[in-house]
């Protein structure tokens, strides 16, 4: 993968996360510091309650068991979920603790109800908004998943998903469907003032609705521990964005621009999940004359 | 994959009713030595459904586990290593699980359970 260049643009997760891909994620220590310290975060806003008790708790894209590994290392029971065999292959030969799944969490979580007590995700729920093959309809893998997750959680559970959102559409389309789930809570986002560093948690919540926990660096101080995350620069991510969304490289439609073209995109945007697409008229796609 | 997981996994395929508890076929079953926890056992016993624990373990050919629990089994230390070794240290390595109602074979290779569904089941 190129430094900055989003894994979700590239290809489906089960492809991205090849034997090539999941090995970066035993060699590299930078991305073991990396996911250890978003579950660390990740678990203190899980705000498990203060006892000895040993819990039993969900791992979303558990991937090659890093995040997993900090469950462990509190002393908690948990069983991960992953779409990539690859990953979870890595995670074998790193003797992860947990009992693993191969599945793909946008058919639903495939767990009875009122079982965990709490759930963890990081760095995967991104990839729900993508539509990597025309059956594929995020606004309703999304709606599986988070019914699922809501489900099979135990009343007063909390799920804390990390995730890194292409645009604030993703972020909103998200919560949005976690709420329409069921669950309460929202978006916590630390370090909002900072690039690199930002990073956004969906902290969800089954049952009685307690105010949302408080967000580190909100007075635009970068993180103690120098470890800056995101790492797309504003530029990059400007230029993907165009090429990605409306514009879509024109290069590969040598018939772009057309009517029906623009209508074959927008309405691709809107299976996606957006919902800022508008609407088909019969203005769609004219020149628009200069007035004076 | 521990029974602790068999006891919380159910089938999601499309349009049937009896989910649960999917049928185990095994064909390689290993034991792990897990730390003896009865907090955790008491824990997790009221999320349990003791029928399909005693059922999957019996298809391991496990044996020692009662037909039925009562709470006040819960303290006798005995019944609890015997619960214990069935939950969380028995493993399936090798073998299926089937749906109950729809007979789809679900392979478990590596001790990992492939549950992913193909598009007509979702
Ligand atoms: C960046 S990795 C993080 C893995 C792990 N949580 C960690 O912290 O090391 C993201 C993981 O999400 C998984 N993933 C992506 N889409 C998924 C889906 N639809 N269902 C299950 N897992 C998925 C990928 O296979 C990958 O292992």
């Amino acid at each position: 993968m190129v430094k900055g260049e989003r894994p979700e643009f590239t290809a489906p997760p089960d492809i991205f996360y090849n034997d090539t891909e999941a090995r970066k994620y035993t060699t590299s220590s930078r991305m073991e510091n990396i996911q250890a310290s978003l579950t660390q975060r990740a678990l203190e806003l899980l705000a498990l309650p203060d006892d000895d008790q040993v819990k039993l708790l969900l791992d979303v894209g558990c991937g090659s068991g890093l995040s997993g590994q900090a469950l462990t290392e509190k002393g908690h029971v948990w069983m991960g979920f992953d779409i990539s065999a690859a990953m979870l292959d890595v995670a074998l030969e790193r003797e992860a603790e947990g009992d693993l799944c191969l599945h793909d969490i946008g058919q639903g979580l495939p767990l009875r109800a009122g079982k965990f007590d709490g759930a963890i995700s990081i760095s995967a729920i991104q990839w729900l908004c993508n539509a990597d093959t025309k059956a594929a309809d995020p606004r309703k893998r999304m709606r599986a998943f988070f019914e699922s997750l809501y489900g099979c959680l135990a009343r007063g559970a909390r799920a804390v998903l990390q995730f890194y959102p292409q645009n604030t559409e993703q972020a909103h389309m998200l919560t949005s469907a976690a709420m329409r789930a069921g669950f309460s809570g929202g978006l916590v986002v630390d370090f909002p003032h900072s690039t690199r560093a930002k990073k956004y948690f969906l902290v969800l919540m089954v049952g009685s609705a307690t105010p949302l926990p408080a967000a580190e660096g909100m007075e635009g101080q970068e993180p103690a521990d120098g470890s800056q995350v995101n790492i797309i620069n504003r530029k990059q991510q400007k230029r993907r964005k165009l090429n990605h969304a409306i514009v879509m490289d024109s290069a590969r439609h040598p018939e772009a621009k057309g009517k029906g073209w623009i209508f074959k995109k927008k309405d691709q945007m809107r299976k996606k999940g957006y919902t800022a697409v508008p609407p088909d008229t019969r203005y769609t796609g004219r020149k628009r004359k200069s007035h004076f | 994959m521990k029974l602790l997981t068999h006891n919380m996994l159910e089938c999601r395929i499309k349009g049937i009713e009896n989910r649960y508890p999917f049928v185990i076929e095994a064909s390689q079953v290993d034991t792990v030595e897990q730390d003896f926890d009865p907090d955790f056992l008491r824990h997790m016993y009221p999320r349990l459904e003791w029928p399909a624990l005693k059922a999957a373990a019996d298809s391991l050919g496990v044996t020692g586990l009662p037909t039925s629990v009562s709470e006040d089994m819960l303290e006798d230390e005995e019944f609890l290593k015997v619960f214990h070794h069935a939950l969380l240290e028995v493993v399936l390595i090798e073998g299926f699980l089937v749906c109950p109602e729809s007979g789809r074979k679900f392979p478990v290779s590596k001790g990992i359970p492939n549950l992913l569904l193909n598009e007509d089941e979702v």
